[in-house]
């Protein structure tokens, strides 16, 4: 098994950590994992990404031209991912702020909405949590309790009491994701 | 090829950037200083090392000096006094660091400097290159000398090279190189630390590096660490002492790594963040039926001639050296190949990273062709 | 009356002076008149009466004194151009019980060297920088220094040093009194026998203070003069120091304890 994830959208939004958790998920279930975050300039504009790469086997090309799964969070990362998915691949987004919804019809496509949901429960900061439930419950890859653990390794302790609320938030994404298409 | 390094591994896993797992690594393998100057890609690695605290955890001292210039010329106080030191940069800062690499190739200072290579030429960009091959492997500074570079292609090897590169460093008496990229430096990945090694006692460094200068010994002669000799003749017989130890070093230190070589009509040679996008690209071109290996040099220096020359033997029908650069390294494939088999180069360089289908296309259309 | 011979008078019962053994039987290879050989002498006499011969790691400079590591009998590092602040510093921070010094001129440590003079001074590193100010490039044949005095003629200031397309006369010792990392700052002569009487008094007393751990750098300007690149006999070099660069240079400590005088 082998899963190359490009997740998009703006900085600030928790896109890399959502990265990061995915992929210390990934090491509590022993797979080999990489989180390569475009850097520099790349990220002036607001616009930030990451690949992220779980796999059983070593993993080759940390960078890549084509994913199995996007996550797409802002209309500039739509209109830059949208056609790099592979065929048979998954595209999941929140449509809040998304202008030109995706068109292809040979991907999966999902949305989830993840900024509306965050507010509803109080916490726009929980947002990308949610929108990493869409993800899991689109692709369960890595099981929930690795994701948790992987939230404990990933966050500072002082952070530790935020885990059943971002246990919540991915919980209520798991529920709220549609598919599209 | 690899040869296994001393270091003891309990399991620790965690998920960490190149530069930080660098970091991490050079407070575990006992290193006594690290003296560095923040330029991006590289500045995690101070950053990570002054939120650690190593003085707490190991008495390593850890300090931000005033530019590239000082931080080398630290390490030869350093290292010229038997102690582990470390200095880490990205490019132009590499460049600034020549001067101070020079002296400690002729004074025989040992130290390791990584360099978290960016696009260039001059100021260029913080994205990830692999343009500084010449400067690395041919020498840098001025006079004749080369130093070892090792070249990781993994936040793990990020790691694991930092004990193997003072083995050298020591060994051989030597400044020793780790060639990064902003690719390496700045992905994450799962690496397992090895354990905390106790960085040496004052009395083990007098008993283990007699030449080092820290005060001299009683009863005994003082030591001098330089790189001048005024008299041509001395000169030049320091000059042969430190070749003779250059060709020890060719034929006891090459490491590369050989992925799928066995039935390849076809192979790529790639070090670093090249050598992972390159293996991708191997893999879709035997998913297309195209019988295609690669080589890894993980030694830049010793180049890893041998081993090229063996597949070359065998009668590979071609070598694709793709590296992100205009075609640096591919100069030292064709002193391997010496015209027996095709050889060409591909790369995107200035920041961009070649794509593993660029290279598979590179590959058909410069080696296979109709 | 029998005739008295060398050997007559060297007998220990005569000795008046004797060379520390910290200097090594090596010729030196200064010019005659230079202050440079007596300004190894005292740093080398200082560290044997405070018994440091096994302790101390000297940094030598580029320049005149480039062989330095040859005459004083002590372990020694030979830096780049300009840098043997930067190699003390990582020496002191990594052996701190150890006495580090560096010896270097005002090329190196005034032009080439001037910004890891002025950070080790402003970091406050525990180490002696023992300075000579000649006012001239001497090894390399001459030329102007950053401390070469307005109107003086040197081979690149052949018509006299013209201040306003040349600059001034660097007084980096007064620059470097001014940065709160410096503990004692102090510029000498070694030209009379009083003069290096003061001029060894200040370097023990930085010798001193860096034995005491006291917070901060030591520094010692010795205005020197370079006879052969002012192109004069060595008394006459003398007689212009003391008539040209002191009035600019002045002598005497200029920082105490921390305390700027």
């Amino acid at each position: 098994m082998t899963e190359e994830i490009i997740i998009a959208g703006f900085g600030g939004q928790g896109v890399l950590s959502m990265g990061k958790i995915i992929a210390y998920s990934g090491i509590m279930q022993n797979q080999e994992v990489s989180w390569f975050p475009a850097y520099g300039p790349e990220m002036r504009g607001g616009t930030a990404n990451v690949t992220v790469i779980l796999s059983d086997e070593r993993i080759s090309s940390p960078t890549l031209t084509a994913y199995d799964t996007a996550i797409i969070l802002n209309q500039q990362s739509m209109d830059k991912f949208e056609s790099t998915v592979k065929p048979g691949g998954i595209l999941i987004y929140d449509p809040n702020g998304i202008s030109k919804h995706p068109t292809r019809t040979d991907i999966n496509i999902y949305t989830i909405e993840g900024a509306r949901i965050a507010a509803e429960m109080g916490n726009t900061k929980i947002f990308n949590m949610v929108v990493l439930g869409g993800y899991l419950e689109v692709k369960p890859l890595v099981k929930l309790d690795n994701v948790i653990k992987g939230l404990k390794k990933s966050l500072h302790e002082r952070y530790h009491k935020l885990i059943p609320l971002n246990e919540d938030a991915i919980n209520m994404g798991m529920r709220n994701v549609k598919k599209t298409a | 090829m690899m040869k296994q390094s001393k270091t003891n591994k309990m399991g620790e896993l965690r998920l960490m950037k190149g530069n930080e797992a660098f970091a991490e690594a050079a407070i575990r393998a006992g290193v006594d200083g690290y003296f560095g100057y923040p330029i991006t890609p590289q500045s995690e690695v101070i950053e990570y090392l002054m939120a650690e605290k190593p003085h707490e955890r190991t008495g390593m001292v850890v300090l931000q000096a005033e530019s590239e210039v000082a931080s080398i010329n630290m390490l030869y106080g350093g290292g010229g006094s038997g102690k582990k030191v470390m200095t880490s940069s990205s490019s132009p800062g590499i460049s600034l660091m020549q001067e101070g690499l020079s002296y400690m190739a002729g004074g025989e200072v040992p130290c390791v400097v990584a360099n978290v290579v960016r696009g260039g030429p001059g100021l260029g960009d913080i994205q990830p290159a692999q343009s500084d091959y010449f400067q690395s492997v041919k020498g840098g500074g001025h006079g004749d000398y080369r130093l070892p570079v090792l070249a990781p292609s993994s936040v793990q090897e990020m790691s694991d090279f930092v004990p193997i590169a003072y083995e050298l460093a020591f060994r051989y008496r030597t400044p020793v190189l780790i060639i990064s990229d902003g690719l390496i430096g700045q992905m994450m990945e799962k690496v397992e630390l090895f354990d905390q090694m106790p960085r040496l006692t004052d009395e083990e460094i007098n008993e283990l590096y007699p030449w080092a200068t820290n005060g001299k010994p009683k009863g005994k002669k003082r030591r001098v660490i330089t790189s001048l000799d005024l008299d041509p003749y001395k000169l030049e017989k320091h000059n042969f002492k430190l070749q003779s130890k250059y060709k020890t070093i060719e034929a006891e230190e090459v490491r590369c790594e050989i992925i799928e070589c066995e039935d390849a009509d076809y192979i790529i040679i790639a070090y670093g963040s090249s050598a992972r996008i390159s293996q991708k690209a191997i893999q879709l071109a035997r998913e297309e039926g195209l019988k295609v290996g690669l080589l890894r040099p993980i030694t830049l220096w010793p180049f890893p001639k041998k081993p090229i020359n063996e597949l070359v033997e065998k009668g590979v029908k071609g070598i694709l050296s793709v590296e992100m650069s205009a075609g640096q390294m591919v100069e030292d494939v064709k002193l391997a190949v010496r015209e027996r088999t095709k050889v060409e180069h591909f790369g995107r360089y200035g920041g961009v990273i070649h794509s593993p289908e660029e290279v598979l296309e590179a590959l058909k259309n410069q080696i296979i062709g109709d | 009356m029998s005739e008295i011979t060398i050997k007559d008078i060297i007998k220990p019962e005569n000795i008046v002076y004797e060379k520390t053994s910290l200097m090594t039987d090596k010729s030196l290879s200064y010019c005659p008149g230079c202050g440079h050989g007596t300004t190894h002498r005292l740093v080398m006499e200082v560290l044997e009466e405070l018994g440091q011969e096994n302790d101390t790691i000297g940094v030598a400079p580029v320049g005149c004194s480039v062989l330095a590591y040859e005459f004083m009998n002590i372990d020694m590092q030979e830096a780049a151009h300009g840098r043997a602040p930067a190699v003390a510093t990582a020496i002191k921070r990594l052996w701190p019980d150890k006495i580090v010094f560096t010896y270097q001129g005002d090329g190196d440590l005034a032009a080439i060297g001037t910004a890891e003079t002025i950070h080790a001074c402003n970091r406050g590193e525990k180490i002696v920088i023992v300075f000579i100010n000649n006012g001239i490039y001497g090894m390399t044949g001459g030329q102007m220094a950053p401390t070469t005095l307005p109107g003086m003629k040197t081979s690149t200031s052949p018509y006299g040093r013209d201040v306003n397309s040349m600059g001034n006369p660097l007084k980096i010792t007064e620059l470097i009194a001014q940065l709160p990392g410096t503990y004692y700052v102090s510029r000498q002569a070694v030209h009379t026998p009083s003069a290096v009487r003061k001029a060894k008094k200040a370097i023990k007393k930085a010798f001193q203070n860096q034995l005491d751990d006291k917070p901060g750098l030591s520094f010692v300007e010795v205005v020197s003069n370079c006879n052969s690149g002012w192109k004069m006999e060595p008394v006459a070099s003398n007689v212009w120091m003391e008539e040209n660069m002191f009035p600019y240079y002045e002598l005497g400590d200029i920082k105490l304890e921390g305390n700027l005088l």
